[in-house]
C-alpha cells in the first residue's frame, strides 16, 4: 500500500512540475476531468491523436520550409492547426511559439520561420518526453492497483 | 446541480480539427449531458441545417478551409436557423468577434471551449437551468 501511495505522490509533483515550468496549462486539468470509469484513458488517447497530428504537421512544415519558393499561406494553415491543437490538450510552450511562428508566416519572414519551426520541434519533442514519462508514471500506480484521478 | 428543464439540449460541433472536435464532443456529453453531433466545415455545417436538422446550439470554428465560421453563421442565419451560435476564434484580437457578432452569432470566445465558457452560453438558453 505504501508502495502505491509513494508513486501518487510522485505523479502529483511531476505533475505540479510540469504546470510550474509552463508545459502544461490549465487546460491540461480540463482533459484530464473528462475522464471516468466510462471513459478511462481519454487523455492518453487524446494526446496520443495530438502527438500523431503533431508529427504530420511538423513534416508538413519542414517540407513546405524547404521549398524554393515558400508558400506562406499553406505554412501559415498548417500551423494554425497546429496552434489549434496544442492549445486544446493545454501544451502550453508549443501554443506560444505557433503564435510567433504565425506572426513570422504573416510577415512573410523565411528566417524567422525556420527559427520558430526549430522552436517548435524542440517544444514538442521536450513535452513529448515529458508526457510520455507523467502517462508510464500513471500506468505503474494502475498496475500496482492504484487510481490516478480523484 | 444542473438540472434539464424540458428535454436534452443539441450541440453541433463545426472545427476542421479532428481533435478539437473529440474533445468539445466529449465535455459537452460527459460534463453537461449535452448530444453532439460534429462536422469538419462550415459548409457542412449549411449542408447539414439546410436539409433539415435542427440544432439548439451550434458551436462555430472561426478558421476551415472551405467555408469559415464567420462566412457559415451568415449563411445560418440567412436560411432562419435560429439556434444559438457560439463563435470560436483562434485570435485574441477583436476582430475576428466583431466579424462573428456582425454575421450573426450568440457569442464569441477564444479557443479553446472549456466548462465555463459552455456555462455562459447555456444560462441564457431557455431549456436549461443551472
Amino acid at each position: 500500500m505504501d508502495g502505491i501511495v509513494e508513486l501518487q505522490r510522485q505523479l502529483i509533483d511531476y505533475t505540479a512540475s510540469l504546470f510550474h515550468e509552463g508545459f502544461l496549462d490549465e487546460q491540461f486539468n480540463q482533459l484530464q476531468q473528462l475522464e471516468d470509469e466510462n471513459n478511462p484513458g481519454f487523455v492518453v488517447e487524446v494526446v496520443t491523436l495530438f502527438f500523431e497530428d503533431a508529427d504530420r504537421l511538423l513534416n508538413e512544415l519542414t517540407k513546405a520550409l524547404g521549398q524554393p519558393s515558400v508558400d506562406f499561406k499553406s505554412l501559415d494553415a498548417h500551423v494554425h492547426q497546429l496552434k489549434g491543437s496544442s492549445s486544446s490538450i493545454g501544451a502550453h510552450r508549443i501554443h506560444r511559439v505557433c503564435i510567433s511562428f504565425r506572426n513570422s508566416c504573416e510577415e512573410q519572414n523565411v528566417e524567422g520561420c525556420l527559427k520558430n519551426l526549430q522552436q517548435v520541434k524542440h517544444e514538442y519533442s521536450l513535452v513529448k518526453d515529458r508526457l510520455e514519462t507523467l502517462f508510464r508514471m500513471e500506468q505503474q500506480i494502475l498496475n500496482a492497483g492504484g487510481s490516478v484521478r480523484r | 446541480m444542473i438540472v434539464m428543464a424540458n428535454n436534452k439540449i443539441s450541440a453541433l460541433i463545426v472545427d476542421d480539427d479532428s481533435i478539437i472536435r473529440k474533445i468539445h464532443k466529449t465535455m459537452l456529453e460527459r460534463l453537461f449531458n449535452i448530444e453532439a453531433e460534429t462536422v469538419k466545415d462550415g459548409k457542412e455545417a449549411v449542408e447539414l441545417c439546410r436539409s433539415g436538422a435542427n440544432f439548439d446550439i451550434i458551436f462555430m470554428d472561426r478558421e476551415m478551409p472551405i467555408m469559415d465560421g464567420a462566412e457559415a453563421t451568415k449563411q445560418l442565419r440567412a436560411m432562419g436557423v435560429k439556434s444559438t451560435i457560439v463563435g470560436i476564434t483562434t485570435r485574441a484580437g477583436g476582430e475576428d468577434r466583431e466579424e462573428f457578432l456582425a454575421a450573426g452569432s450568440n457569442h464569441c470566445f477564444e479557443k479553446p471551449l472549456d466548462r465555463a465558457k459552455v456555462e455562459v452560453v447555456l444560462r441564457e438558453h431557455k431549456k436549461f437551468t443551472i
